[in-house]
């Protein structure tokens, strides 16, 4: 493997609006540090992430995707995020079957007013990832510069 | 191609100290559709908007990039700006370099490097943006407080003062709230009854309010001007219009044997019953699970002495459903459980009790009609002492991690009353700090020092251990004196901690409102807007957003009510367009985004269409704009690509994974 | 020897308590049995670790006067938990027993005649290295 001690994984999360990007938000502004490894992208609810937007950033060269909604039955639409559950359960064990640590991905539920945990779960994940090291796997070769 | 414009923020040296700010502008320059990049100290600033409005002008922009604050705080700002620009405010952009980036890295080189990926993705999504135009939806003119303790009473009476119907729902028989159950209030010592009780006849008397008590909210659907709520009210037995509130009905009631919730349980009440003597309404329900005659079918001795005619023992749960354009949740709060706190013995001795047991004791309504008495034996203390935070500022498994806030000043209240009442009677307090923040608080407290002779020692309580003779050994530390205490009380009050009313849950899950670990409902923004929950149209007054005493309680149940009037006094208000869309083409009819939909916002239709010059007629989803909210779950549910959502739409979201993984 | 700053990590590390958490609400003085018999009491035990006083600490009575009952652990409302700490300092105290406590020129001054030979040399064994 390729692996020095520079590896900086590239990491997307996607959070919801309403519960977790205020999480983020809240990390933020508590200045709790987290690896700048981590790239948030703002979706309205959990249950808008497509698993194609998954798989696209790991063909991309994505070394993990970590996704965050509300906590279950407090949804800011009500059922979204059991949606969202659901989806992911599937997708990550069908990437377990092609043979994809399941490490790479993870479902996180961070209230807005849980600052420290997207903070701990974000050092966690980068940690895991950082162990795991770089995606090649699922990685689409011609993606590549 | 868009022609786009970014502007990175400084915000002072908030982002500047950890951002290389000239860096980021010089590499955002250089990518395929900036046509323009500047940076400034404080975009959001009138000088920062009025760049945004120069460059729109001179470079004829199409899209906005601001790289700054979360889009949570001024997203609205520079929508603005771009609106008077003369662009689409939803051509703007926000990358969050701020909270996501200069506050959570502390390398200079990282930071920048992330900004300038996060700036990339939100110019990669401008790129796809498309002008979006909100639509309009009605505001019903009526609130529903749910609640009827004094925040909910205030707040109800504010509105309705403003000339809108306010229903209030509670879920016990009566108005009033806990503080119908106290004795006196700080820090003037007026008793609480007198001060109430007309807060409550007017809001009964009040032509706009409509109180529904001894009912719960069952259900709740729809969203901001509009929503539609169950309310379920519980079979009374007593019908409401018949009955003249005599109270023959509870003097004969043979079953005189269920723990008063009232009291707190420290006495019994009847299985028919109104909580208190001024209760509203003064109409008693029928406690279905102590009742002999729903128990059994015999005694109906009630409905027997009922002059007129009220008792009915078929009455049912009855389901209202009402429209609201404003919701404010004012649920209280109850004091923690005990049952973990062995050392303080509350569970093995009579004479260990709560403040708010003890508020009932001092009560002349209360079980021992006000007089000062051990409830284990009816004798006159000699000595009570008091222990303060007992659950709160805790971090085990067992309390709560916050201070409930009112405890220092009701002790120190209660402390004095009982020196004025009773000068016999010793009074120690066990305190870890005394917090009297407020307008004449740390005068009352040091008047019960230093007028009263209450005996404060810093130091807490680590046992109270009852003795054979009925007293109670209480061990203690006191920390200026650096000794062991043991001391003979003969009572010990708990200043216990207060947490939310337990059926708050509940209500934020129907309400969609965030709560925090504690159960306390969250605010929309900590400082500016604390009495919005971020879901809108539902407010938050009193406790179930914080711990807070009487007088800020009425204030914040004040706030409110205008935020719910600042929303009722509008016709119509502005519906997010990011909605759902779907293409006609594209669709195939199969009805998996209707079902996954939790608005009821799609529906059917047949269409002609014409595919590549095929016409036919086909049935496809229509999205209802002004019930769509927006979640997303049609798109992902979607099997032929056909829904998407405009403002996140799928080619959005790729373009800004692809930026983030390049 | 003041290997103090060290000292006081270490106990923090046996101990697995962070003493800065300590609100001073002396729940642990309050509750300890042994109280009377201390020299430094449970709740100043915190503060001396916070000041880095371990020297202090390591040479008190209340060290060996401590019960273990954890009747401070379980009852401590921020679980700074000051039994864990004394514990800690009394694990750093046995450690370090493997030094040299016994000087030979010492000796001869506590030589005592009804003192059993055998003492001697088991002494000498175990307080040096």
């Amino acid at each position: 493997m390729s692996m020095n001690n520079e590896f900086k994984p590239k990491i997307v999360a996607f959070c919801c609006n309403w519960c977790s990007y205020a999480g983020a938000d809240l990390a933020g502004s508590s200045r709790l540090q987290y690896p700048a490894d981590v790239k948030i992208i703002r979706v309205p609810c959990s249950c808008r992430v497509n698993p194609m937007f998954i798989l696209r950033a790991f063909e991309k060269g994505a070394d993990g995707v970590i996704m965050c909604g509300c906590h279950p039955g407090d949804c800011h639409y009500s059922t979204g995020n059991y949606y969202a559950r659901r989806r992911m359960t599937l997708l990550f064990s069908m990437l377990e079957y092609l043979g994809i640590e399941n490490g790479r991905t993870r479902v996180e539920w961070v209230s807005a007013a849980e600052g420290v945990k997207f903070s701990t779960t974000m050092n966690e994940f980068v940690d895991k990832i950082r162990s795991l090291g770089e995606n090649v796997r699922l990685g689409d070769l011609r993606c590549k510069d | 191609m868009q022609r786009i414009g970014v502007f990175v923020c400084h915000c002072g040296s908030n982002i500047a100290a950890t951002v290389d700010v000239k860096k980021v502008v010089e590499i955002i320059s250089q990518e395929p559709s900036v046509v323009h990049c500047e940076d400034y100290q404080y975009m959001c600033s009138e000088a920062g908007q009025a760049k945004i409005l120069d460059a729109v002008k001179e470079k004829n922009l199409s899209g906005i990039v601001v790289c700054s604050c979360s889009p949570r705080m001024h997203e609205g700002t520079f929508r603005k700006a771009a609106e008077r620009a003369g662009l689409n405010p939803y051509m703007v952009e926000i990358a969050n370099i701020r909270e996501h980036c200069s506050w959570i890295h502390k390398d200079m080189e990282e930071a920048t490097e992330k900004a300038v990926i996060l700036a990339r993705a939100a110019i990669a999504k401008v790129n796809l943006n498309a002008p979006l135009f909100p639509g309009e939806s009605r505001v019903t003119k009526r609130a529903l407080v749910i609640g009827g303790g004094i925040a909910g009473i205030q707040t109800a009476l504010d509105i309705a003062d403003a000339g809108y119907e306010v229903d209030i729902v509670e879920k016990t028989p009566s108005i009033g709230g806990r503080m119908s159950q106290l004795d006196k209030t700080f820090p003037t010592l007026d008793c609480s009854a007198c001060i109430l009780t007309p807060k409550m006849v007017e809001a009964a008397a009040h032509e706009k309010i409509n109180i529904y008590t001894y009912s719960e909210v069952d259900k709740v659907t729809g969203f901001v001007g509009d929503f539609t709520v169950d309310i379920r009210k519980k079979a009374r037995s007593v019908d409401m219009d018949k009955c003249t509130g005599c109270g023959v009905c509870q003097e004969k009631c043979p079953s005189k044997k269920t723990p008063s919730e009232f009291n707190r349980g420290l006495n019994n009440r009847s299985a028919i019953y109104t909580p208190f003597a001024q209760a509203i309404p003064n109409v008693p329900v029928i406690d279905r699970d102590a009742c002999i005659k729903f128990k059994t079918g015999k005694c109906g001795l009630c409905e027997k002495v009922c002059q007129a005619g009220a008792i009915n023992y078929d009455q049912v749960d009855e389901i209202v459903t009402e429209k609201y354009g404003a919701i404010v949740v004012a649920t209280g709060f109850d004091t923690i459980k005990l049952d973990n706190y062995d050392e303080y013995a509350y569970n093995q001795s009579k004479d260990v009790i709560t403040s708010l047991e003890l508020e009932r004791v001092m009560n002349a309504a209360g079980p021992t009609k006000g007089h000062l008495e051990r409830l284990s034996d009816g004798k006159h203390p000699e000595h009570i002492v008091f222990v303060q935070c007992v659950g709160s500022r805790c971090n085990d498994n067992r309390g709560k991690s916050y201070c409930s806030k009112i405890c220092c000043m009701y002790t120190a209240k209660h402390a004095m009353l009982i020196r004025d009442k009773y000068p016999d009677v010793k009074v120690t307090v066990f305190y870890i700090d005394v917090r009297t923040p407020g307008k004449n608080f740390d005068e009352f407290y040091r008047r019960a020092v230093e007028e009263y002779g209450v005996n404060y020692i810093k130091g807490q309580v680590g046992k109270v251990a009852p003795q054979p003779d009925g007293s109670l050994l209480v061990q203690a530390s006191d920390l200026l004196d650096n000794k062991q205490i043991k001391m003979k009380a003969d009572m010990v009050v708990l200043a216990t901690a207060i947490e939310p009313e337990a059926s708050v849950r509940g209500i934020a899950t129907m309400l969609t409102a965030s709560i925090d670990t504690n159960n306390f409902l969250t605010e929309s923004h900590a400082k500016l807007r604390p009495v919005e929950s971020p879901t809108a149209g539902i407010f938050l007054s009193g406790v179930c957003q914080g711990p807070k005493d009487i007088p800020e309680t009425v204030a914040q149940a004040g706030a409110a009510a205008v935020k719910a009037i600042g929303l009722l006094a509008k016709d119509k208000l502005l519906t997010n367009p990011c909605t759902a869309k779907s293409d006609e083409l594209l669709c195939n009819g199969c009805s998996v985004c209707a079902n996954v939909c939790p608005y009821g916002a799609i529906s059917y239709e047949v269409v002609q269409v014409n595919d590549h010059g095929i016409r036919e007629d086909r049935r496809v989803a229509r999205v209802n704009n002004a019930l769509c909210q927006g979640c997303g779950a049609c798109t992902v549910a979607c099997p032929s690509g056909a829904m998407d959502l405009q403002g996140f739409s799928n080619r959005q979201i790729i373009a800004e994974v692809d930026a983030i993984c390049r | 020897m003041s290997h103090g700053a060290n000292k006081a990590d270490k106990i923090k590390e046996i101990s697995g308590v962070n003493p800065l958490k300590c609100m001073k609400c002396g729940k642990c003085s309050a509750t300890c049995p042994a109280f009377d018999e201390m020299d430094i009491k449970p709740h100043q035990f915190v503060s001396y670790v916070v000041n880095d006083d371990i020297e202090a600490l390591a040479s008190s009575k209340s060290l060996w006067k401590c019960l273990s009952c954890f009747a401070c652990i379980e009852r401590c409302p921020r679980s700074v938990q000051p039994g864990k700490l004394i514990d800690a300092a009394r694990q750093l105290v046995v450690r370090e027993k493997g030094a040299d406590y016994l000087k030979a020129d010492e000796i001869p001054e506590l030589l005592d005649e009804e003192l059993p030979q055998q003492l001697l040399v088991s002494a000498f064994r175990r307080y040096r290295r």
